[in-house]
């Protein structure tokens, strides 16, 4: 079967593959923040704006739509940010409040436009689920633009939004405007956003944000490869989802999409390796329980505390084994304690804490005793 | 004492609240360039906020801050600053290299990517702090000890008179603590000025020239032979007893 000699379906793909680009790539910056639910909040807050230009102009036209689109999100973006600087409301809160507010609203104005005897109207409620179907040319010209400029601008500003990410108090203390990055990054991933609402609507747009970083995340533990292959996945699972739900009649586009995505999401938290849940399992499985460092070096030093003038007095190993959980490998952790500095071996199978490691167990007893008051 | 050489850095009726609770109350404090100055005090005595106020991270309600006796600013490269290494999210997707390669940002400016060179300097700071091998291992793989190098490999990359370092020894393994130390030391032998949150009384006099005496309010600042005495730690810390037992026998070996 030739699928891309079809025009329609040519014009679907590059759309849905356009918006899954930005979304991967800015939702990596959303996940990395811990901004998951940004995108989640502000696509709901869409539904408003859209339904708005539509009542103002009386018009579907792609640009005036996601104008409308972005300006409900950006708002319902800066309120949050208000509500949780002025008031004690928490952060999801704040995040789950306006996400029903704003998409309440919308969905009140959408019933409105709907009673209207005006054809015009038709396919508007198509921004709930999404429906690359219906994608005209003229719509992904403009969504190529704005995610193209989405990932241009964060190419430019690698290093400023990878700080912004990762420490932005040192950011900011080598003056650095970090809260101008923020508010940028934010804008760029509602931009992200709205390019993607015809095609994956509103309810389920976060998961464009959201699940192709959480994969990508899984998979490598470096930055640029992280942000490309989310775009990837972007790509991939955009122009899966909306080819298949393209040939199925009536089958709305953002859930096809979120089902190919579920699919990478639970195969890259299963089967990453290294961070996957597989080779984890293989890994705990090889290993014998190892005893943690700290319970050894405090025990070695409660034996110690016995003989106060004598602090090289030496312990036994068989001492400590039977102080500790069963099938610990003691050697090996009084191995590691001693190339820390920590315990020195004072006679054969005989052990003492080094004044350092006294001093750290004695730390410690003081940080415990600090989180116990 | 006479200093005939500008203070690194002036403290003058600073003070900081968070939501009408005052956290610093009117701080003075003079740091003469080269000093390597312990800040001392409870928990919840404003330490770390005192360094992040005088760097401008956070806001303060009054007071200025004068380094080598201009008004201090923002982004001009005098102050180079390691946060607690528990503030940061290390499971971020990047290297060691990169991590400190963030110290010569500051320089580089908007847009522009770091290169060979400023690569370079940030391999030339891995070495000082014995973690060249691990430049390219993930930094969701280090030991606290190796996060707290590579943080301080970064404040050193940056090339600044003054080095402000948040609770540095906190938790930390001893090959760490020597590390940390030499290069505070060295640091200061070349005229750098070092400022560095503390919070283990007993390293105070091997550690560090002079200290600052803090809760809430300065209790008392200037040299360790002077400042550091009983009576001042016990108005600072409100006699509690198993800090003061173990500080008589310090003070009076030191």
């Amino acid at each position: 079967m030739d699928l891309f000699s079809d025009y329609t379906l040519r014009v679907v793909a590059l759309g849905s593959g356009v918006l899954g680009a930005a979304a991967g790539a800015l939702g990596s910056f959303a996940y990395l923040r811990r901004q998951s639910l940004v995108g989640d909040a502000l696509s709901h807050a869409a539904l408003p704006g859209i339904a708005l230009v539509f009542l103002l102009t009386g018009s579907k036209a792609p640009l005036p739509i996601m104008m409308g689109a972005a300006l409900t999100g950006w708002i319902a973006t800066l309120l949050i940010r208000a509500v949780v600087r002025r008031s004690r409301v928490p952060y999801d809160s704040a995040l789950g409040m306006a996400l029903a507010v704003f998409f309440g609203i919308g969905l009140v104005l959408l019933t409105l436009i709907q009673k209207r005897p005006d054809a015009a109207q038709a396919g508007l409620e198509s921004f709930l689920f999404g429906q690359a179907a219906s994608l005209l040319r003229e719509d992904v010209i403009v969504m190529s633009v704005l995610g193209g400029a989405c990932l241009v601008i964060l190419g430019l500003l690698w290093k400023e939004f990878k700080l912004l990410s990762f420490d932005s108090e040192f950011g900011d203390s080598i003056g650095w405007p970090m809260r101008r990055f923020d508010g940028l990054c934010t804008l760029l991933l509602v931009v992200a956003v709205v390019t993607g609402l015809r095609t994956v609507g509103v309810v389920l747009m976060s998961a464009m944000v959201v699940a192709p970083a959480a994969a990508a995340r899984q998979l490598t533990d470096r930055l640029a490869p992280m942000v490309g292959l989310a775009a990837a996945i972007g790509v991939f699972s955009g122009v899966t989802g909306a080819v298949l739900s393209s040939m199925v009649p009536r089958l709305p586009t953002g859930p096809t999409i979120v089902l190919v995505l579920s699919t990478i999401v639970v195969m890259s938290l299963v089967l990453a390796p290294d961070r996957g849940l597989l080779w984890r399992w293989v890994k705990l499985g090889r290993l014998q329980p190892a005893a943690a460092l700290d319970p050894v070096l405090m025990h070695l030093y409660a034996l110690a505390q016995q003989h106060p003038d004598d602090p090289d007095h030496g312990h036994g190993v068989g001492v400590l084994r039977t102080m500790s959980p069963a099938g610990a490998d003691i050697e090996r952790v009084l191995d590691d304690l001693s190339n820390r500095g920590l315990v020195h071996s004072v006679g054969h199978d005989l052990w003492a804490p080094t004044p350092i490691g006294r001093r750290e167990a004695e730390r410690s007893i003081e940080a415990q005793s600090k989180v116990a008051s | 004492m006479v200093v005939d050489q500008t203070p690194a850095m002036e403290v003058e009726d600073l003070t900081v609240a968070y939501s009408d609770q005052p956290v610093l109350w009117d701080i003075d404090l003079t740091v003469p360039a080269g000093d390597k100055m312990a800040i001392v005090g409870p928990n919840g005595a404003g330490k770390s906020t005192l360094i992040k106020a005088a760097m401008g991270l956070v806001p303060s309600v009054a007071g200025e801050v004068r380094v080598f006796g201009r008004r201090f600013a923002k982004g001009n490269g005098e102050i180079a600053y390691v946060p607690q290494r528990s503030s940061l999210e290390w499971d971020f997707p990047t290297d060691v290299l990169d991590v400190v390669t963030m110290g010569t940002y500051g320089g580089l400016g908007w847009f522009r990517r770091p290169g060979n060179a400023e690569r370079d300097r940030a391999r030339a700071a891995l070495e000082e702090v014995t973690m060249a091998a691990f430049e390219h291992r993930p930094i969701a793989q280090l030991s606290g000890g190796q996060q707290q190098r590579v943080l301080l490999a970064r404040a050193l990359v940056q090339e600044a008179p003054i080095l402000m370092l948040d609770e540095p020894f906190q938790g930390v393994d001893a090959p760490t603590e020597r590390a940390i130390v030499a290069v505070l030391d060295r640091l200061s032998d070349e005229g750098k000025t070092v400022i560095v949150v503390h919070h283990d009384l007993q390293t105070v006099p091997e550690y560090f020239d002079s200290v600052l005496l803090l809760n809430v309010r300065a209790i008392e600042s200037g040299s360790v032979a002077d400042v550091f005495t009983e009576d001042n730690l016990r108005l600072t810390f409100g006699g509690r007893v198993g800090v003061l037992a173990q500080l008589a026998a310090t003070v009076s070996e030191g």
